[in-house]
């Protein structure tokens, strides 16, 4: 064991940090407002709409999210028409296929993890706010919207941490987030086993802290 | 449940025997994605100049030899590691990589070079054809400040942990953002979707790809050589298996004498890379 490249590789670890931050955060509120529309999306009753939100979540929940950001970032890049289009501009940057990727991916299971919670919210409480001549949208706004939160906390705090980890595979599009800059520190020292163990407890300590903010969140709007 | 033991018998047997038919074998880590030094064809098997070299050598030492795939990030690690016993995967002696394992003398040699998309401003910069960095002469300091001035504030994609990354991370043509990729196909895919401004690489890498895929990928500045690029490509060996270390010696030379590294490398390179 090598404990001073532990030490010494530990700064850098923690600048590449923010990378995974900035791009954990970014996803998550982009897929949040995904998840939340197409959560609506399948609970229309038009068989159209709904096949469209279901395929969507299909697609991204079926396929492996490395798959998918290597579709958007070196597949889309294949395409020379999208390449003089504006588009690529942001296309052109691996920073934002990745977070294009993860927002879609996060966007999917969020939608199925708020639908099943809009699903289970009991019919007396739509009708009770009915009967006190609540329109329908405030009923959505005030009523549905809290208890589904709520009742999606747990299973959305498993999809944070979840997502914390997938995005070590933004390092395959190039981006020098914690798993990049680890695997830049093994390439110049050859040792993996003590710099993925700093990595390892850095992204384990980001879980300590995501787990316990949704616990002290579940708990506060318990009812 | 007399079913199961004896097929998990079975498993332990064949388990067991494949263990001690691979004991006396020595295996040769290579990455398969660095054409033409190592690669795949389209059926998976291994080929190019260093898996045909690979079993001419094993010849020579009169052992059996297994190649194995490892991906180049993890190579010497994984070499460390105990996964196989030799690294023949295009890997140049660097004093670098020298501190974790050792080399064998060098086999083949050929030179780094940049590259762009045809129609780039960095097309026609006015540098020497070649420069040899171990002890840099004056045209080669002007070439490196040419360099310096074309490449600033442009993206310069490599394959990680290669000599082409060390070089453009010793800040010897200035700062330059580098781009780091798992595989040479990446950065070569990279590079003709136009995310990069340039790649460096292996000549070779580049005109096997342009050759391959058709797209028009031009070679620019000088071809570079010595220094941070190190002295030759040989064979990759943990440090306390000297034995191996010195078989692998005399087959080279044995391999150099009867002229098999200049046939099989004219044969991959096009041109005779052997030293």
């Amino acid at each position: 064991m090598d404990f001073e490249l532990m030490i010494n590789s530990f700064p850098k670890l923690i600048n590449a940090t923010f990378i995974t931050l900035k791009l954990l955060i970014a996803s998550l509120i982009f897929g949040l407002f995904i998840g939340l529309f197409f959560a609506i999306l399948r609970l229309n009753k038009n068989l159209i709409i709904n096949k469209f939100a279901y395929v969507y979540s299909y697609v991204f929940r079926g396929t492996p999210l490395l798959v998918q950001i290597f579709i958007i970032y070196f597949g889309l890049g294949q395409i020379e028409y999208l390449r003089s289009t504006a588009l690529w501009i942001i296309l052109k940057e691996p920073y934002w296929c990745a977070i294009i990727a993860f927002s879609l991916n996060t966007g999917a299971y969020t939608s199925e993890i708020l639908r099943s919670a809009f699903q289970t919210i009991k019919p007396g409480m739509i009708e009770a706010g009915q009967s006190l001549g609540i329109s329908s949208k405030i009923i959505f706004y005030k009523i549905q919207i809290p208890i589904a939160i709520r009742q999606s906390l747990p299973a959305y705090g498993n999809e944070i941490i979840l997502m914390m980890k997938g995005t070590s595979l933004a390092s395959t599009v190039t981006l020098m987030d914690l798993t990049g800059v680890a695997k830049y520190i093994i390439s110049t020292t050859f040792k993996p086993i003590e710099v993925f163990i700093v990595a390892g407890g850095i992204y384990l300590f980001m879980t300590f802290i995501i787990h316990n903010v949704v616990k002290f969140l579940e708990k506060k709007y318990s009812y | 449940m007399n079913i199961i033991k004896k097929f998990s018998l079975g498993v332990l047997i064949t388990l067991f025997l494949s263990f001690s038919a691979n004991a006396d074998k020595i295996k040769i880590g290579t990455e398969g994605a660095y054409p033409p030094w190592n690669s795949k064809d389209a059926s998976g098997k291994l080929i190019g100049f260093e898996v045909e070299l690979a079993w001419t050598l094993c010849r020579y030492i009169g052992q059996q030899c297994e190649i194995v795939e490892q991906d180049w990030d993890g190579m010497i690690p994984a070499l460390i590691m105990r996964k196989f016993d030799a690294i023949m995967a295009g890997m140049s002696i660097t004093a670098e990589r020298q501190k974790a394992i050792s080399f064998s003398q060098g086999y083949a040699d050929e030179v780094a070079s940049l590259a762009v998309m045809k129609g780039s401003d960095l097309e026609g910069m006015d540098t020497p054809a070649g420069i040899n960095l171990t002890k840099p002469n004056a045209a080669a300091k002007k070439a490196l400040k040419t360099l310096t001035t074309g490449l600033a504030g442009k993206t310069v994609c490599v394959q990680t942990a290669t000599i082409h990354q060390n070089f453009l991370d010793s800040g010897d043509v200035g700062k330059v953002n580098v781009r780091t990729y798992k595989t040479q196909d990446e950065v070569n895919l990279d590079l003709a979707s136009g995310r990069c401004d340039a790649a460096l690489a292996a000549a070779v890498a580049f005109s096997d790809y342009a050759e391959k895929s058709g797209k028009p990928v031009v070679l620019v500045g000088p071809t570079f050589s010595g220094g941070a690029f190190g002295n030759g490509v040989g064979v990759g060996i943990r440090k306390d298996d000297t034995e191996l270390l010195n078989a692998f010696n005399k087959a080279i030379d044995k391999a150099r004498k009867n002229g098999d590294i200049s046939r099989i490398a004219t044969k991959w390179f096009g041109f005779d890379a052997s030293m």
